[in-house]
C-alpha cells in the first residue's frame, strides 16, 4: 500500500527517510517515523477504524489527540494485548499490530450493524425499560446478554509482562501543557529561579504553535517554541517531560502524571519500564492545557471522513497527511478557515459552509482573496456513504436557523467541522475550582480556586496569542516569586496572529426535510440529539440525570468533545441559559490510565514486603513448607519423604509431647520498655497486676481495648527494676506498639516511660517437650536448669561460644519448655547448635501447624479466639482480671451485656465418632432437625487432630459454654453440607491441671 | 494524598501517617467513678463535623510521635499542626 494521502510539502515533524511497517486488521502498511497510528492509516487512505458501541456504525477518526472518541483499537497479541487504545495517541513503531474492535466478522461487514437498522428500538434508557421483567430472567438471560454486547475491546487474560515504575517528584511550579502560555510561564518561572516541571502529553512540545501561522518576536511560532524549549533544556532547575499526561489533581497540590516511556522505542533495553507514574507534589500548578475543538451535530455526522477542522490541520502540518482531497469545511466560526488555507496551500480547493451570515475576519478575507466562494448562512443537513463519506447535503438556513429552505447534494471525501473551542478545564475542576460560564466563548472557565492552581491561556478562555503569552509570562513570574527572591521578570515578546470574528451560537443543525437521520453528540456512546430530547421529555431535568439516562459523556473519552454540546442542547430545549443547567463533575483520570502503571512494581512477590527470620535459610534447606503470617514467612511444617501435611504435623506435634521439638518464634513482637514508671504503665495496660513482679521473672499478661475486648496477650518479663521486655503476638506487634505510644504520648504523658520495638533485634527459639531440660542442660552446662534453679516463668542469662543468650522458661505448647533468645545475627548459629545437641534427644523441628495443634489441645487461646469480639470472661481468662486496680478497658467489663452469665464462652468439642474433623467456622446448634431459622449457639474457632488422644479436637465459643459441658450438640457447615454430632468438653483437653509446664 | 506537617519532622505525605481520631476526647481518670452513659460517650460516640476538626495523627512510618492536626473535613485544608502539649496557632 502506498501513502497516497501525503502532502507534497515536508514542513511537518515526520521523517520521511525512515519507513515504518505496521499491520492493521491483517494488512501490512507503512508510515514514517513521527507518525501516529492514526496519521499513518489516514495517509494510506484508511478511515474506517472500528464500529460504534451501541449501533455498530462504521467509525473513523474525529480528532488527532486525546479528544478522539471513535478510533479505538486493540493493540498487539497475547500477553501484550491491550484494548480500547486511541489510535491518535499511538506512536508508530516497526511491527506494530492493531485491529478493529466491536465488530464481527470484520470491520467492513459487521453483523452487529443490525442494531443500527433497529435503532428505534434502542433509545436512551432502553436497558432500564426492557430488562425489567420477568424478574427471574435477569440473572440467566438478560445479564449475560448485556454483558456479551457491552464493552469494546478484549482484556488480555495473561499476566502483563511489562515493567511499570513509580516516581515521586517535588517542584515549585508544575506547568501542564506546552502551548504558547505554558512555554511562556515555564520560561518566566525558570528564569526567576524556581524549580519547574513542564509536562506535555504529545511527543512534541509546542501545542498550537506547531500548527498556527503566527509570529512571536522575529520568529515563527514553531521556531519560538523550539527556541524556548532549548533555553529550558539548558537550565538545571527545569525538568521537561513529553509523552506525559497529568491526569489527576488531588488534595494538597498532589498531581499524578503518566509518562509513556517505552512503547515508541523500536528496540528498548530490557529494563526500560513501559510507563512511569509520577506523583508530583507541586508548590503551584499552572494549568495551560489549551482547548479542544467542538463538533457540530448534523444528520449522520459520524461517518468515517468527518473530522474536526483543527485535527485536519494538524494532520497536514505535523504529519504531512491529508484527511481527504475533496474537503468540505463546515464551521460556525473563523478558526476553521486556517484549515481551509492549509488545504489551499496543498492545491486543494475546499468547499466552505458557514452557518453565519457573514464574517470579516482576516482568515475569511484571505480565503476569499484566493477566489474561494463561501456558502454563508448554510449548514450540512445530512451525509451519505456507508463505510466512508462520499457526499453531503448542504442546506440553506432560514432566518431563524431552525430549518433549511433549500438543499443540494455535494460530493466530498471528508468534512472538517468546527463548532468553536472548549477550554480544557478538567484539572482545575478536579482541584476544586468552581467554574463559571463565559458567555463570550460559550464555555466554562476556571473561576474560584480552592488549591494553588492557576489556569492560563486557552484553558482560561484566553483564545488570542497575545493574551496567552502575556498571561503566561506574568503568571509564571508571579508564582515563581513565591519561591525565590530573584525578582527577575521576563518580558512578553510582541506577537502577531490573524484577528478572528465571533462564532455563532449554533451547534445543532435542523433535520433535512422529510428525514430523521441521527445527529450525534457523543460519538463514543452513540448518544444522539433525539436521545437528549427523549430524556427531557421523560422528565429528567438535572444535567446529572440526563447524563446518566442517556450515558452522554460517560464513555472512555469522558465527553471531551460532547459534554458542552449536550449542555448547550439541554439549555436550548429547556429555554434556560447554560449556567443554570450547570455542568457535570470532572473526575480523574483525564485520560485512561493502565492498571499496570497504577500498580507499578508492587506485583508478584513485591506486592508486599517479605519478612524472613534469620533462621530462614535453614528452614529452606530442611524442606520447610512456608506460610505467610502477616508479612513474615514462617515454616508451616517440615515434610519427610512422601509425607503429606497431616502426617507431618502429627509427627512433629507428637514428638514435642514425647521427646523435644524446636520452633522458630523470632516473629513474635518484642517491645523494650524502660523508665521509672514502667511498672505502673504495665499495670494500666494489662488486666493483671504488675507492680510486684520480681526482677528475673516473666508473667503472662492480657491487654484490652477501651471497649473491653481482648486486644492482645503475651509474656512480659522484668529485666531490672525499671526495664521490661514485652512480647506480643506476631499479628498484633505493630498495633500494640502504636497502642502503647498512644497512651504514653496522648493519655498519660506524665508517665516517664520509653518504648521501642526490638522485634528484629532478637531471634527467638522455642525448645519444648519433656526432654527440653536435659537438652538445654547439656548445651548450657553453667546454668542450673532444675525446677528450683529456673522455675516456670523464670529467666536467666547465659552464653555459649561467647554468644549471649537469654533463656526464658515459658511454654505455649503446654509442655515443659524454654525459649532461647539471642541477638538476631546469632539466631541461625544457636538454632544449629540446639539441633546438634538435640540429636541425642530425638529433636525435631516443628512448624506453625504443629504449634497450633499443641496450643489447641491445651486450650491456649490465640488470634482465632481473640478476634476482637471476646472479653476475658469469654475465653477463660477471667482469673487474669484484677479486681483491685483500674486498667485500660476495665470500666467496659461491668456493663450489663458483659456481665450476663450465659455469654458465649470457650469450650472444647470432640466428634462423637472420634473421626470426623470439624471445619473451623462451623456453627454450633442444639437440634439438627429443627426448622430454620435455627438458633445458633456459637462457632468453632480452632480445630486440630489431637496427637495426645488421636482424634479430632476443636475449640468453640458457644452460648453458656460452661453449662454445656457433657452435652451433645451439632457442628454444622451448611456451605460444605456437613453436620457433625459433637460432645462438649473442657477447652483444656490435655493436662488441664497444667502440671507439665511446671514439671 | 494529603501533605501533613509533622511538628517534629516537617512536611511529609499522608502515607507516612495513620489517623487517630478526635483529638478533643479526654480519657476519664483511672479509678474514676463514671456512669455507663459517660463511659459510652468516651468509648463510642464521636461528632462528625463538616468543617474544622481537631484530630490526632501518628507518624507511624517516621518519628512515631502522636500529634494534633486542625483540618477541614470537607476541603481537607490543614490549618495547623502541633505537638500534644501545644495548642494550635490558628
Amino acid at each position: 500500500m502506498s501513502n497516497n494521502f501525503r502532502t507534497t510539502n515536508s514542513n511537518g515533524l515526520i521523517n520521511k527517510d525512515k519507513k515504518i511497517n505496521f499491520t492493521f486488521n491483517g494488512t501490512i502498511y507503512h508510515g514514517y517515523e513521527g507518525d501516529t497510528l492514526a496519521s499513518a492509516l489516514i495517509a494510506n487512505g484508511v478511515h474506517l477504524v472500528g464500529r460504534s458501541f451501541k449501533y455498530h456504525r462504521p467509525r473513523g477518526f474525529l480528532g488527532v489527540g486525546v479528544e478522539e472518541p471513535n478510533a479505538m483499537v486493540q493493540l498487539h497479541d497475547g500477553n501484550k494485548s491491550e484494548p480500547n487504545i486511541i489510535a491518535t495517541e499511538v506512536e508508530l513503531v516497526e511491527g506494530l499490530k492493531a485491529k478493529s474492535q466491536n465488530c464481527w466478522p470484520s470491520v467492513q461487514f459487521d453483523i452487529g450493524e443490525i442494531n443500527n437498522v433497529l435503532n428505534r428500538f434502542f433509545p436512551a434508557g432502553f436497558y432500564y425499560k426492557t430488562f425489567m421483567w420477568p424478574k427471574s430472567f435477569w440473572m440467566k438471560i438478560y445479564e449475560p446478554f448485556i454483558r456479551k454486547a457491552a464493552g469494546m475491546g478484549k482484556a488480555p487474560l495473561l499476566p502483563d509482562p511489562d515493567r511499570y515504575e513509580h516516581n515521586y517528584e517535588h517542584c515549585d511550579v508544575l506547568v501542564v501543557g506546552s502551548g504558547p502560555s505554558g512555554l511562556a510561564s515555564a520560561l518566566a518561572a525558570a528564569k526567576n529561579g524556581a524549580r519547574v516541571i513542564l509536562a506535555e502529553d504529545k511527543p512534541n512540545f509546542g501545542g498550537s504553535l506547531l500548527t498556527d501561522e503566527v509570529t512571536i518576536g522575529n520568529m515563527s511560532g514553531k521556531e519560538w517554541a523550539s527556541d524556548t524549549i532549548s533555553q529550558l533544556k539548558s537550565m538545571p532547575n527545569v525538568i521537561l517531560k513529553k509523552r506525559s499526561q497529568v491526569f489527576g489533581y488531588y488534595d494538597h497540590n498532589m498531581t499524578v502524571m503518566i509518562e509513556r516511556v517505552r512503547d515508541h522505542i523500536e528496540n528498548p533495553s530490557k529494563y526500560t519500564p513501559r510507563q512511569r507514574l509520577h506523583y508530583i507534589r507541586a508548590g503551584e500548578v499552572i494549568v495551560s492545557t489549551g482547548s479542544i475543538e467542538r463538533p457540530i451535530s448534523f444528520g449522520n455526522n459520524d461517518r468515517p471522513g468527518i473530522v474536526l477542522a483543527s485535527a485536519a490541520k494538524e494532520y497536514m502540518k505535523v504529519y504531512e497527511t491529508l484527511v481527504g482531497k475533496k474537503p468540505i469545511i463546515f464551521t460556525n466560526n473563523d478558526t476553521a478557515y486556517s484549515t481551509a488555507l492549509e488545504f489551499i496551500k496543498n492545491d486543494i480547493e475546499p468547499i466552505i459552509v458557514d452557518t453565519r451570515d457573514s464574517s470579516n475576519g482576516e482568515l475569511v478575507k484571505e480565503v476569499q482573496q484566493k477566489g474561494i466562494s463561501i456558502k454563508f448562512n448554510s449548514g450540512i443537513a445530512d451525509t451519505k456513504g456507508h463505510l466512508k463519506i462520499n457526499s453531503a447535503i448542504i442546506g440553506k438556513l432560514d432566518s431563524s436557523k431552525e430549518s433549511f429552505i433549500s438543499e443540494e447534494t455535494v460530493e466530498c471525501d471528508c468534512i472538517c467541522m468546527s463548532g468553536g473551542w472548549t477550554p480544557t478545564v478538567h484539572l482545575s475542576s478536579q482541584a476544586g475550582n468552581k467554574l463559571k460560564f463565559n458567555d463570550d466563548i460559550d464555555a466554562f472557565v476556571p473561576d474560584k480556586k480552592r488549591q494553588k492552581e492557576t489556569a492560563i491561556g486557552a484553558a482560561n478562555g484566553s483564545f488570542t496569542l497575545n493574551q496567552s503569552l502575556a498571561e503566561g509570562f506574568q503568571v509564571g513570574f508571579d508564582l515563581s516569586n513565591k519561591f525565590t527572591d530573584q525578582n527577575n521578570p521576563t518580558n512578553s515578546p510582541n506577537s502577531n496572529e490573524p484577528s478572528y470574528e465571533k462564532h455563532e451560537k449554533l451547534w445543532c443543525m435542523p433535520l433535512p426535510s422529510g428525514k430523521k437521520p441521527k445527529r450525534f453528540i457523543d460519538f463514543q456512546n452513540d448518544v444522539a440529539v433525539s436521545d437528549v430530547e427523549l430524556a427531557i421529555r421523560e422528565g429528567f431535568r438535572s444535567i446529572e440525570h440526563v447524563k446518566r439516562y442517556t450515558t452522554l459523556g460517560m464513555a472512555g473519552d469522558q465527553g471531551k468533545t460532547s459534554n458542552l454540546n449536550g449542555l448547550q442542547y439541554v439549555s436550548k430545549i429547556e429555554k434556560k441559559i447554560v449556567p443554570e443547567v450547570g455542568h457535570t463533575t470532572f473526575r480523574p483520570p483525564y485520560t485512561p490510565v493502565t492498571i499496570g502503571a497504577i500498580v507499578g512494581r508492587e506485583v508478584g512477590n513485591h506486592y508486599l514486603p517479605t519478612r524472613k527470620s534469620p533462621i530462614h535459610t535453614w528452614h529452606e534447606e530442611n524442606n520447610a513448607v512456608f506460610v505467610a503470617a502477616g508479612l513474615w514467612q514462617r515454616p508451616r511444617y517440615y515434610p519427610r519423604g512422601s509425607e503429606d501435611m497431616n502426617s507431618a504435623v502429627n509427627r512433629e506435634a507428637a514428638n514435642v509431647r514425647k521427646n523435644v521439638g524446636i520452633c522458630d518464634v523470632t516473629t513474635l513482637g518484642k517491645i523494650d520498655i524502660k523508665g521509672p514508671d514502667a511498672p505502673e504503665f504495665l499495670n494500666r495496660v494489662y488486666t493483671n497486676a504488675w507492680l510486684k513482679l520480681p526482677v528475673g521473672k516473666a508473667r503472662y499478661g492480657v491487654m484490652l481495648r477501651e471497649d473491653g475486648m481482648v486486644f492482645d496477650d503475651g509474656t512480659t518479663s522484668r529485666l531490672s527494676e525499671n526495664h521490661f521486655h514485652m512480647t506480643t503476638t506476631t499479628a498484633q506487634a505493630a498495633n500494640v506498639l502504636s497502642h502503647l505510644e498512644y497512651y504514653l504520648q496522648v493519655v498519660w504523658p506524665d508517665l516517664d516511660v520509653n518504648v521501642l520495638s526490638t522485634t528484629e533485634q532478637w531471634s527467638g527459639i522455642a525448645v519444648a517437650g519433656p526432654k527440653s531440660r536435659d537438652l538445654l542442660s547439656k548445651l548450657f552446662p553453667d546454668v542450673d536448669m532444675s525446677n528450683e534453679g529456673l522455675p516456670f516463668m523464670g529467666l536467666v542469662d547465659s552464653s555459649i561460644d561467647g554468644i549471649k543468650a537469654r533463656i526464658y522458661r515459658i511454654s505455649f505448647s503446654g509442655e515443659l519448655a524454654y525459649e532461647v533468645n539471642v541477638e538476631s545475627n546469632y539466631g541461625l548459629y544457636m538454632w544449629k547448635k540446639i539441633m546438634e545437641v538435640g540429636q541425642s534427644f530425638d529433636i525435631q523441628p516443628y512448624g506453625t501447624e504443629a504449634l497450633s495443634t499443641l496450643r489447641i489441645e491445651m486450650g491456649h487461646v490465640a488470634g482465632a479466639e481473640l478476634d476482637g469480639r471476646t472479653i476475658p470472661f469469654d475465653v477463660g481468662l477471667n482469673s487474669m482480671v484484677s479486681q483491685k486496680k483500674d486498667f485500660i478497658g476495665k470500666r467496659s467489663l461491668s456493663k450489663d451485656a458483659f456481665t450476663e452469665s450465659d455469654r458465649q464462652t470457650i469450650v472444647g468439642l470432640v466428634p462423637l465418632d472420634k473421626k470426623t474433623k470439624i471445619p473451623e467456622g462451623s456453627h454450633i446448634i442444639e437440634d439438627n432437625s429443627a426448622v430454620a431459622p435455627i438458633p445458633k449457639l456459637g462457632h468453632v474457632s480452632s480445630s486440630c487432630w489431637s496427637v495426645e488422644y488421636n482424634n479430632p479436637f476443636s475449640i468453640a465459643i458457644i452460648k453458656d459454654g460452661k453449662n454445656k459441658i457433657g452435652k451433645n450438640l451439632y457442628a454444622v457447615s451448611p456451605l460444605k453440607d456437613i453436620s457433625i454430632p459433637v460432645e462438649v468438653v473442657s477447652s483444656h483437653y490435655v493436662d488441664p491441671e497444667g502440671s507439665r509446664v511446671r514439671s | 494524598m494529603l501533605e501533613i506537617k509533622c511538628p517534629y519532622c516537617g512536611k511529609r505525605s499522608q502515607n507516612e501517617f495513620s489517623y487517630g481520631g478526635d483529638a478533643t476526647i479526654k480519657r476519664p481518670q483511672l479509678g474514676e467513678e463514671i456512669s455507663t452513659e459517660d463511659w459510652d460517650n468516651f468509648v463510642y460516640y464521636r461528632d462528625n463535623p463538616r468543617g474544622k476538626h481537631s484530630e490526632l495523627w501518628h507518624h507511624v512510618s517516621g518519628c512515631r510521635q502522636w500529634f494534633k492536626v486542625s483540618r477541614d473535613t470537607a476541603t481537607h485544608e490543614i490549618f495547623d499542626t502541633c505537638k500534644m502539649n501545644e495548642d494550635f496557632n490558628v
